[in-house]
């Protein structure tokens, strides 16, 4: 703690706090307190597109990094193009594609329009996180591609001579090593997929960037919702980055 | 049977049709997008490199007072979405262009998209950069800036002669991948109603009703603009990197 308090550090915190004193008191604030309850919906959204986004995206990373890693040629091959297409394309064009293609599409076909499902299909949350689980899936295969690879043979050679079946193999040595190994990258890829989020927004989902950007609609105030969903975004990051951290701690670390 | 080949057939009629150069078709308006975002990709690559060349020399031999504060904007700008800051910065700068214009007595301007989608990208690239040279940097070896500083070179002719070159290798693959983030964040200024190829191309699509003509249409041309760019930089690399070993993975 004392290495962090240099007097410079002293002077430029002060600074910092005086700017941040300056715009609380003379910046509009007032507008605040009726976006409460909205802001916090919209907090909730973005966090849980985040997750389930993450979520639903490893599960699909793991099998597409195996396959490019050891898998036969029949499934590396369209595996290495989804990570290529996924990645060389902008996330907003693959949200738009699949909420103004398939949104449009679907209508047109009766058997969807008649399923239970069609009341969920009509809102855009579903095509916002296909895309964001579509996107994180195609970045973390590569990620995951490497780390499959990364293991040491001895590791496998060990577990397969002890007579271990291939899935237990996968399950207990081989996941477990490259999980760890691709851990740090995770914590970065987390980082920009929140930072990927807002881009639901642009297709009315109301997400907290959305708020934001109804709040300037509404009352004409431009600085004062970007500078508090920019601090928003920060701290989300903040706990994202300290939560792998911590995580990372928990692990022992040596592993090859 | 006959008529389904039938509609196939006209459907991609009307599809070569659609994306068209000349006016029935979009054809043109998706080459402008192109053009136009490939435009603000050089630009802000180009000043992304500037301000990360600075600011790696900032972080590595600056003082105190200069580390932390580059340190606030590597961080700062790391942790808030690219959309976010285009947005403030749009703002913002237009507004500083603006105020200092008229307290030295002239009209306000318009901004052009894309010098402002330049400033706001080459700003965020300028982050991503200092870190990714800051990185090529370190990875220089010692003996090699200590024997120039030993021969009595200056700062400015070290930085020209020795470090930058030898640090080139380094950085390149951290470069290449920025350049790929940059063609694709140029894509975010749809939002601020630039007309680069994304905005062009929810245009085109949304006049005609064939999303996904156009959609995959300009998917393709970005697929082709990051491919093509990834072997121009694997070229570049293998260029940088002659004379040392080969590495063996």
């Amino acid at each position: 703690m004392r290495a962090f308090w240099k007097p410079h550090r002293i002077v430029m915190a002060l600074i910092a706090l005086v700017i941040v004193v300056w715009s609380v008191l003379n910046l509009r604030w007032d507008w605040v307190p009726n976006y409460l309850g909205l802001a916090a919906q919209g907090i909730w959204r973005t966090i849980w597109l985040l997750a389930a986004s993450i979520v639903l995206g490893m599960a699909l990373a793991i099998p597409l990094g195996l396959a490019q890693a050891v898998g036969p040629r029949i499934l590396a091959w369209p595996a290495r193009t989804f990570c290529t297409v996924i990645r060389g394309t902008p996330l907003l064009l693959q949200l738009w594609l699949l909420y103004y293609g398939l949104g449009s599409l679907f209508p047109t076909i009766p058997w969807i329009r008649q399923s239970e499902f069609w009341p969920i299909l009509r809102q855009a949350w579903p095509y916002g996180l296909l895309a964001l689980t579509l996107s994180f899936a195609g970045y973390e295969g590569e990620v995951m591609r490497g780390a499959f690879k990364g293991v040491p043979k001895g590791q496998l050679e060990a577990a397969r001579a002890m007579g271990m079946p291939r899935l237990t193999i996968l399950r207990r040595i081989w996941l477990p090593q490259a999980l760890h190994r691709a851990l740090p990258t995770l914590g970065g890829e987390t980082v920009l997929q929140l930072k990927a989020t807002p881009l639901v927004a642009t297709i009315t989902v109301v997400d907290i960037y959305a708020v934001a950007s109804r709040v300037r609609q509404d009352t004409f105030i431009t600085y004062e919702p970007l500078l508090l969903l920019a601090v928003v975004y920060m701290a989300i990051t903040g706990i994202i980055v300290l939560g792998f951290r911590w995580f990372e701690g928990r692990i022992p670390s040596r592993v090859a | 049977m006959a008529v389904t080949a039938l509609v196939g057939a006209a459907g991609a009629a009307s599809m070569f049709e659609l994306l068209q150069l000349s006016p029935p078709g979009w054809g043109a308006n998706l080459l402008r997008g192109l053009w136009n975002s490939i435009l603000i990709a050089c630009g802000a690559f180009g000043l992304g490199i500037g301000i990360g060349t600075l600011g790696a020399f900032g972080k590595l031999y600056g003082g105190p007072v200069l580390r932390d504060l580059l340190a606030v904007y590597t961080t700062v700008v790391r942790a808030v979405p690219e959309l976010v800051l285009i947005l403030i910065l749009y703002y913002a700068v237009t507004d500083a262009v603006n105020q200092t214009l008229l307290a030295f007595g002239y009209d306000r301007i318009q901004i052009s998209g894309l010098a402002a989608g330049i400033a706001v990208l080459g700003v965020v690239q300028g982050a991503y950069a200092t870190e990714v040279l800051r990185g090529a940097i370190q990875a220089v070896p010692a003996g090699q800036i200590e024997a120039a500083r030993a021969m009595g070179m200056p700062p400015g002719l070290l930085a020209r002669r020795v470090t930058l070159p030898l640090m080139l290798s380094n950085a390149l693959p951290g470069l290449a991948n920025l350049w790929l983030v940059a063609t694709k964040d140029t894509a975010l200024l749809a939002v601020v109603g630039f007309g680069e190829l994304t905005q062009e191309t929810r245009q085109a699509a949304g006049a005609t009703k064939a999303y996904f003509t156009f959609f995959m249409a300009a998917g393709v041309l970005y697929l082709i603009l990051s491919i093509g760019s990834g072997w121009l930089f694997a070229r570049l690399e293998r260029r940088a990197r002659r004379g040392q070993p080969e590495l063996h993975g």
